[in-house]
């Protein structure tokens, strides 16, 4: 770890360290040697072609993915450490699913009060009180007696931010969140995720979005092979990307 | 959706009477006519008559022992599928060595090593305990438990006991893997959001993944259900007083093989298709849409 030496050591500021991060699944290398840091209320928004890691290294960051080394904090508390009570970190870190992953056998309520009640032993009451204002915040107040299989794909997302929101978590991680929408119902759910960038919240988006990237994003990643190819803030990477593989990508979408 | 139901109505009525009689449920008129003639054969003869009567506490036993069984089973096969599908390797491997064990023996072989085996030796094993107690560490309340474990006798274990125990152990190796299959068919999606809200892994079994696995399962636990019941039948050889073995004790009783076996296989047919039209209802009442 020499090169922790020369860096700057992480600030209150920064709400996600991640340093040297490694994770393979075989023979594949997903994340190779990652270093990032996102500070508390910045949106960072992570692009690049599809199986470049983007995903692994979201999800190395609330530990769905262990990595194979390298060392992520978030809040202040080393998530790797063996020590760690992961359950504590993931309560405060919110996750949105490409495939949405709402729980089938559950009404909208209670999808958003189940953990609340479980994890943050509130009151049933107070739990529901909760989900129907996050109902109310992402606009289907209608819809809390609803099982998720009667939902739009755009109201089932809305539904899994609201449930993540109820946690009243201080990062959130969108993993794809529109990949896997109609194209109309794209806009219910960016417009969502647009309100919490407004609000402040930190956000780790992965995603296709440029759109978003243009309106909510300060700092964009652009991840390609496993590599962190380029970093840099909103406006400058639009305007000028450095590396040549970020700019035959952006050609490619834009 | 409306103009093809209206198409094959009309071309219901083109369809030759040999196509309609083919739609009828024919299984279920021969069942039923079959059962309509047994019930007249109850009704006008005393042998029917007398043989439906000793049979009776035998069905009370069958379902009181298929019902104990089963409930025992489904509980010890739930830890042991949750074992199947653990990372935990001390679990997974006991449970699996279990499974792959009593899966491979016939459940009659089980039942009577349970009975004449098992059961003595665990007998001896308590004695063993209550000797040591009594002559060592036996305190207060302790003391006449000691005696009491000291002074079992092979007595006083029934037989029915064994056999419900029998049961019990041989199905929950079925159940487990039923409960492990319906675990492992709910996406991992369902178990990676659960953590992902902060649920620890048995809350996320508890709350997320059991309650979609078990009525995912349904079906086939009470498939295995109706089978245990036909499988009580194999505790005859206990001497446990349940259908089959009454149904010896009354052929010998009045040579009438022919009657009693009759009465028997239609006492059980009863059991069992009662007991399909249950589980189907409970099925619906579960079900909901995915």
């Amino acid at each position: 770890m020499k090169s922790s030496i020369v860096e700057p050591l992480p600030t209150d500021d920064d709400i996600i360290v991640i340093e040297h991060v490694y994770k393979s699944f075989g023979q594949v290398e997903a994340v190779i040697d990652a270093n990032l840091t996102v500070k508390r209320g910045e949106v960072c928004f992570i692009f690049g072609p599809s199986g470049g890691g983007k995903s692994t290294l979201l999800r190395c960051i609330n530990h769905l993915e262990k990595p194979d080394s390298g060392i992520i904090i978030v809040d202040g508390i080393p998530v790797s450490d063996a020590k760690t009570n992961i359950d504590l970190v993931r309560a405060e870190v919110g996750m949105v699913f490409q495939l949405f992953n709402l729980f089938p056998h559950l009404t909208a309520l209670g999808n958003i009060t189940i953990a609340q009640e479980k994890v943050r032993k509130r009151s049933k009451e107070e739990a529901e009180r909760i989900a129907r204002e996050l109902l109310e915040r992402v606009g289907m107040p209608e819809k809390a007696d609803v099982y998720p299989d009667q939902l739009s794909g755009g109201q089932k997302q809305r539904v899994a931010m609201a449930r993540a929101l109820a946690m009243n978590p201080k990062i959130m991680l969108f993993d794809e969140p529109t990949s896997a929408l109609d194209p109309e119902m794209i806009k219910e759910v960016l417009d969502v995720m647009l309100d919490l960038a407004k609000e402040g919240m930190t956000m780790v988006v992965v995603s296709h979005e440029m759109g978003f990237a243009r309106a909510a994003a300060d700092r964009m990643v652009f991840l390609e092979e496993g590599r962190i190819i380029e970093e840099a803030t909103t406006e400058e990477l639009f305007a000028s990307p450095k590396e040549e593989r970020t700019q035959i990508f952006l050609s490619h979408i834009l | 959706m409306a103009v093809t139901t209206k198409t094959e109505e009309r071309e219901s009525k083109l369809i030759p009477w040999t196509g309609r009689l083919a739609d009828v449920p024919w299984w279920a008129l021969i069942i039923l006519l079959l059962g309509a003639l047994i019930v007249y054969f109850f009704l006008i003869s005393p042998t029917y008559q007398d043989a439906l009567l000793f049979l009776r506490a035998g069905v009370r036993l069958t379902i009181g022992v298929s019902l104990i069984s089963f409930f025992l089973a489904l509980i010890l096969g739930l830890v042991l599928g949750l074992g199947r599908v653990s990372n935990n390797v001390v679990f997974y491997t006991i449970s699996s060595v279990y499974v792959e064990v009593v899966r491979g023996i016939p459940i009659l072989v089980l039942l009577i090593y349970f009975a004449y085996v098992v059961t003595p030796l665990a007998l001896q094993f308590l004695n063993w305990l209550g000797t040591t107690m009594s002559g060592s560490l036996a305190i207060g309340p302790l003391v006449g438990l000691a005696d009491r474990l000291a002074d079992l006798s092979i007595q006083d274990v029934e037989m029915t006991v064994r056999a419900i125990v029998g049961l019990a152990f041989a199905y929950a190796a079925f159940e487990a893997e039923v409960f492990r299959a319906g675990i492992q068919s709910i996406q991992r999606g369902q178990m990676e959001a659960a953590r992902s809200l902060g649920m620890g892994y048995f809350q996320g079994m508890r709350y997320i993944i059991l309650p979609q696995a078990i009525r995912r399962v349904l079906p086939p636990l009470g498939n295995d259900f109706i089978a245990m019941l036909k499988d009580s039948s194999l505790i005859s050889v206990l001497a446990v007083r349940e259908l089959t073995h009454l149904g010896k004790l009354n052929r010998a009783r009045t040579f009438r093989t022919f009657e009693t076996w009759n009465t028997v296989a239609f006492l059980y047919l009863v059991l069992t298709l009662s007991l399909s039209v249950f589980v189907k209802l409970i099925e619906r009442r579960m079900a909901y849409e995915e």
